[in-house]
């Protein structure tokens, strides 16, 4: 075996790495707009939400199932939250998103209940939650959006702060927004709590064999419930912080959000058999997807071919997985 | 005295309305090596379980150092001391060998968090306390079975255990690999831990262990020191049948044009320079260890393994059997060796799975001609003496030895002209054994159907067949009548072999 | 006498318990709002919305019977019937608004570009399913997005409007007092029951989903007939589109979006095992049944459509919930 290949293995983030450098000097050669600071941190920004929502994904995906209700989710976390800070005239930055981040995790739970005791593949559960939760909020909640002159003036304070800004090449500023150090520090911490808590352990141990980790003495309700529980509130949490970012809360936001985000986990190296899969490498294929998908427009190309590019990165991302991990049974 | 390690009495269990254990009375001393014979489906596993508190016994009582234990769960077990090292080994391929190792140590610990500095010391003590070399940064999955259960074994030591349960460990080792494994068990009873071995193989038990319990049918049927017993006594007793000594002979013409000819048949890796010839009536047995390339040599004969050097000749004419397919258009069947995995539509009903394969023949057009179909298998229900008023019942509800008639049966639809047959009677009771092998020896007779029977079971081999041909690496090391060997020099061969 | 009583108590149980669902469902309708709801004008609306989904939920079923699923019959759907608009605006353009009025054997052009369309699109799902053993819910999120978003580029986002009268017969016309579109799905689900139950390729699906190695050692051409089931899937996409633009003279890449829900759904609910092996198209045809009459009650009640998604999810869980809970008794 080569050396490539046994890194490979090893560290399958490679793969995405070098996809994302590859394409990033693609793109810039084509057009060097790519490289001003405007750009670039417009890209960070944009990979904030979908990023959050994979690492809630990811999750999901190491233990062997796939989640489809977490755009649902988010929404309902975020249109409540704003519609209950109107109604109490509250304003803030913490409450709200520890209110957000709770009513994700209650609605993570009910897919664990169904996931676990009623042993139900997850895409068919998360499919009905999802469904059923975008359901309740339109029917029962409401269907008008909130605008900006509605919005809590300091959640969206909070979301339009600004680590720095440059100066660019013709004089104008371009800021960096503080929400990718949120994602970086949600990314961290999950990342640790991966890598090194017993949890995170149960979790890519669930995904090598839910027998085989019975046996060893893992809880697998618990973890079961640790992982639905867990990135429900990450969806939760990135709903507020969407609707914070866009100073909009609109209840039919992020339809088919979910191939986005899912695309973006696959191409960071997750198998949906799970046990494989790492937040680097999810980070790295939220970027990746990002840039890619915002780049056409300075690419010159169509918008509408936006789609089309997301599932051709699916099919070429799922398709290398399956080769790869057939070599490795073989 | 002190008392014994661990100490089962009259337990009893059932599931719905199958009693799968019933008065097992097992008695484990300290650091002894105790050995746990029955064929597949004799309650072996279910025994394991119950000591191992993944199932509470119904009746009876749990005693491990003389004190009674209620409600044994698998953490008071492994609490207890009671480590199982399972047929699959339980281990988690996407994850190193290393953590693979620290993970139950750590568990026990209750740990919240992973130091990954810690599991790499422990990991290097278990590697220490087996003494064998492992590459701790290597993914599981991709060990071969002998190094995945050096992982296995070397966790279960992790958690000092004082019975160390190892449920048929010797499946999927070559020979030499069993040799090592036994010196690993040996090591470890020097310690003073008391092992359990789970097996159907009577060399292995006569080699390792110290006392022998055989189980059949959920009952103890024989239990004493090994030196009480020899193969012959241990066979009666797991089967439950003295050894019929009537034999197939077959007498066909010897000039005869053979049914199947392989000559220098090789798959690099897997077979070499294979020359096999079975005439019309004859019942050829296969033995040889695992790993001796015998279901590598049945998948090619079924088309399986596409890529193969060597002439195989059909009747007297060639045949390239490079797909299923076209080895079932030569009239070649083949009954797998796992019944419920590989041989079986479970949910599915008994005319089903008795159709599976003949579908084809029975439509025009891509219609299956729906009476025809129903005769057929209601005919093939009879004639197999399947126990069921119907077809259309789900086939879970039929018993091993049932199933494996519907397997059979399968094929038989299909007029095959040779049968291979993968471990015919595994974990079949031992009426329907006798009546699948009647069945077997009268196709030959009176068909003049062709037969290759690959089987562990060396009694069945040489009750059943007129030739047995041995394999090992690859290679045919002999093929004699059977009339010119017995039961004991067989198996005197495979030793030598291993 | 007997042979009738043996007959019916080998009627699956699962079927008499829809039926004793859909004889409720009508119950508590009929008692709830008896003026509103037994109008014929309810009933005639059925026939003609119900057999789009009912095609979309049998196409599923076909999928799950061999432990997949397609998540990409919305997008086939949608394609077939833009390219076949697109046909008919290219050959009717000098027409001008005569368009409607394009003759017999140019609508049969249509549905056949529609048709071989939607075969197309299954087989490039069925290739990517069995040659490059890529799994079938990521298979089929990527090829979904590639479909939706050749969508998407042929239209630029507005629908097709304007398709020939005679295409929108198949959708809205009536023939010997039935609605066309009921006597479509009739014909077709009778043609794919058949397909099940009484030919090799039916049965034989049924094998492979219920144990794929079993299938293999039983001689049977697994990865053909897989490839051929996601194939007819395709079609069965395909037809539901026809359906869908016939009734709505109008074609679009987001068109019958909450559609791939409810297929899901009503393919469970009738009793298909997603991991394969079983699935009826009677059952299909009883759990479209109730779910029509449902929903439709709740319009008639003045229930909103978004109810209606809130409870056509809880009823995707429910039916799990029961499945489950049939599952252990049994």
């Amino acid at each position: 075996m080569s050396g490539l290949a046994v890194a490979l293995r090893r560290h399958p983030e490679l793969m995405v790495a070098a996809v994302l450098v590859l394409s990033v000097i693609t793109i810039g050669l084509i057009n060097p707009v790519f490289w001003q600071p405007s750009n670039i941190f417009s890209l960070l920004r944009a990979s904030v939400i979908t990023g959050i929502l994979a690492l809630a994904v990811l999750m999901v995906m190491l233990s062997g199932g796939i989640d489809v209700s977490f755009p649902a989710f988010a929404i309902a976390a975020m249109y409540l939250t704003v519609k209950a800070m109107i109604a109490w005239g509250f304003d803030g930055v913490l409450l709200p998103f520890a209110m957000a981040t709770g009513i994700g995790v209650l609605l993570g739970l009910v897919n664990a209940v169904f996931v676990h005791y009623l042993r139900m593949i997850p895409l068919i559960v998360t499919l009905g939650t999802g469904t059923a939760v975008r359901g309740f909020i339109l029917g029962v909640v409401g269907t008008s959006q909130i605008n900006i002159d509605q919005m809590p003036p300091l959640l969206i304070g909070f979301a339009r702060s600004e680590l720095f800004s440059v100066t660019q090449a013709d004089g104008s500023q371009a800021g960096l927004s503080a929400m990718v150090l949120v994602y970086a520090v949600i990314a961290v911490l999950v990342h640790l709590m991966l890598r090194h808590t017993m949890m995170g352990r149960s979790i890519y141990a669930l995904g090598g064999g839910t027998e085989a980790a019975r046996r060893v003495g893992f809880n697998v309700r618990r973890t079961t419930f640790f992982i639905y529980g867990l990135a429900g509130a990450l969806a939760g949490f990135a709903g507020l912080l969407h609707g914070a970012m866009i100073w909009t809360a609109n209840p039919r936001d992020m339809v088919g959000l979910e191939l986005d985000v899912i695309a973006a986990v696959v191409l960071g190296g997750a198998s949906i058999f799970g046990g494989r899969g790492s937040v680097i490498g999810t980070v790295l294929g939220v970027l990746t997807l990002v840039v890619i998908t915002n780049s056409l427009i300075i690419l010159g190309v169509d918008t509408t071919w936006q789609r089309v590019v997301v599932g051709l990165i699916v099919i070429a991302a799922t398709a290398a997985t399956a080769w790869r991990d057939r070599k490795r049974i073989a | 005295m002190t008392a014994p390690l661990i100490e089962l009495r009259h337990i009893g269990k059932s599931f719905a309305a199958v009693r799968a254990l019933q008065d097992v009375s097992l008695t484990i001393g300290r650091g002894e090596i105790h050995c746990l014979a029955g064929e597949n489906g004799s309650g072996k596993s279910t025994l394991i379980k119950v000591i191992s508190g993944v199932w509470q016994p119904d009746q009876g009582e749990i005693l491990i150092d003389g004190q009674k234990i209620s409600g044994l769960d698998p953490r008071a077990a492994i609490a207890h001391g009671v480590q199982v090292i399972y047929q699959d080994f339980s281990l988690f391929g996407n994850l190193t060998v290393a953590e693979n190792l620290a993970l139950s140590t750590e568990l026990q610990a209750k740990r919240k968090l992973v130091s990954w500095g810690r599991v790499r010391r422990i990991a290097e003590e278990a590697k220490r306390k087996l003494g064998v070399e492992l590459d701790l940064d290597a993914l599981v999955e991709t060990l071969p079975t002998a190094g995945k259960q050096l992982v296995a074994i070397a966790r279960a030591l992790m958690s000092d255990p004082r019975l160390l349960i190892m449920d048929e460990p010797t499946t999927a080792l070559t020979g030499r690999e069993v040799e090592a494994l036994f010196r690993v068990v040996r090591d470890i009873q020097s310690r003073g831990i008391a092992v359990l071995f789970v097996s159907h193989k009577m060399r292995e038990m006569l080699d390792i262990s110290e006392t022998l319990t055989v189980i059949r049918s959920g009952t103890v049927v024989a239990a004493g020191p090994i030196s009480q017993f020899d193969e012959g006594s241990i066979t009666r007793a797991m089967t439950g049948q003295e050894i019929a000594a009537e034999g197939y002979r077959w007498d066909g013409p010897a000039g005869a044009t053979p049914l199947l000819d392989v000559s220098g048949l090789t798959i690099p890796g897997q077979l070499e320079d294979i020359s096999l010839r079975v005439m019309p009536g004859e019942i050829v047995g296969i033995s040889g260890l695992l790993g001796s390339g015998r279901t590598e040599l049945a998948l090619a004969l079924f088309g399986m393994q596409p890529r193969y050097d060597g002439q195989i000749r059909i009747d007297g004419k060639d045949a390239r059997l490079d797909s299923v397919q076209r080895a079932i258009a030569h009239g070649i069947a083949y009954v797998p060796e796992d019944r419920l995995t590989e041989g079986l539509f479970l949910t599915q009903t008994i005319d089903r799975n008795m159709l599976a394969t003949s579908l084809g023949r029975l439509s025009r057009g891509g219609v299956v001609h729906g009476g025809r179909a129903a005769q057929e298998a209601a005919g093939m229900i009879q004639d197999m003496a399947i126990a069921t008023p119907t077809g259309d019942r789900p086939v879970t509800q039929l018993s091993g030895g049932n199933q494996q008639r519907v397997v059979i049966g399968r094929w038989l639809l299909n007029d095959p002209r040779l049968l291979i047959l993968n471990g015919p009677t595994v974990g079949v009771d031992v009426g329907s054994k006798a009546g699948i092998h009647r069945k077997i020896r009268e196709l030959a007779r009176e068909r003049g159907l062709g037969v290759l029977m690959i089987s562990d079971d060396l009694p069945e081999l040489v009750d059943n067949c007129n030739r047995i041909v041995v394999l090992h690496r690859g290679r045919v090391v002999s093929d004699t009548p059977t009339a010119a060997t017995s039961e004991a020099m067989l198996s005197e061969q495979l030793g030598a072999l291993a | 006498m007997t042979a009738i009583t043996q007959r019916l108590r080998r009627i699956d149980t699962n079927l008499l318990q829809l039926l004793l669902l859909t004889v409720l469902i009508f119950a508590g309708m009929a008692a709830m709002n008896p003026e509103r709801f037994l109008r014929p004008y309810v009933f005639e609306s059925i026939t003609f919305i119900a057999p789009e989904l009912g095609l979309l939920a049998i196409a599923m079923m076909v999928a799950m019977l061999t432990g997949g699923i397609d998540l990409s019959v919305i997008g086939i759907a949608n394609l077939s019937c833009i390219l076949a608009g697109m046909f008919f605006h290219a050959v009717g353009a000098p027409r001008g608004p005569d368009l409607v009025n394009l003759p017999l054997p140019m609508v049969a052009a249509g549905i056949g570009i529609a048709l071989a369309t939607g075969l197309i699109a299954g087989a490039v799902n069925g290739l990517l399913i069995t040659r490059l053993r890529v799994t079938p819910i990521l298979a089929t999120i990527g090829t979904g997005q590639v479909f939706t978003g050749i969508c998407l580029v042929l239209t630029g986002g507005p629908a097709v409007v304007g398709f020939p009268k005679l295409w929108g017969q198949i959708g809205n016309g009536t023939a010997f007092g039935i609605a066309v579109p009921l006597i479509v799905f009739l014909v077709v689900s009778a043609l794919v029951w058949f397909l099940l139950t009484r030919t090799a390729f039916g049965i034989n699906l049924a094998l492979i989903g219920t144990n794929a190695k079993a299938a293999t050692f039983a001689g049977l051409r697994t990865g053909r007939t897989v490839f051929f089931s996601y194939v007819l899937t395709g079609g069965l996409a395909s037809i539901a589109g026809i359906l869908l633009s016939g009734r709505t003279n109008a074609a679009k890449s987001d068109y019958g979006v909450s559609y791939l829900l409810q297929a899901v759904l009503i393919s469970v609910l009738a009793g298909t095992n997603p991991a394969g092996g079983r699935g009826s198209v009677v059952g299909i045809g009883l759990a479209l049944v109730a779910l029509m009459l449902l929903s439709s009650g709740l319009q008639m009640m003045r229930f909103s459509n978004f109810l209606v998604d809130l409870i056509w999810g809880g009823f995707l869980l429910l039916s799990i919930a029961l499945a489950a809970w049939r599952n252990r008794v049994r």
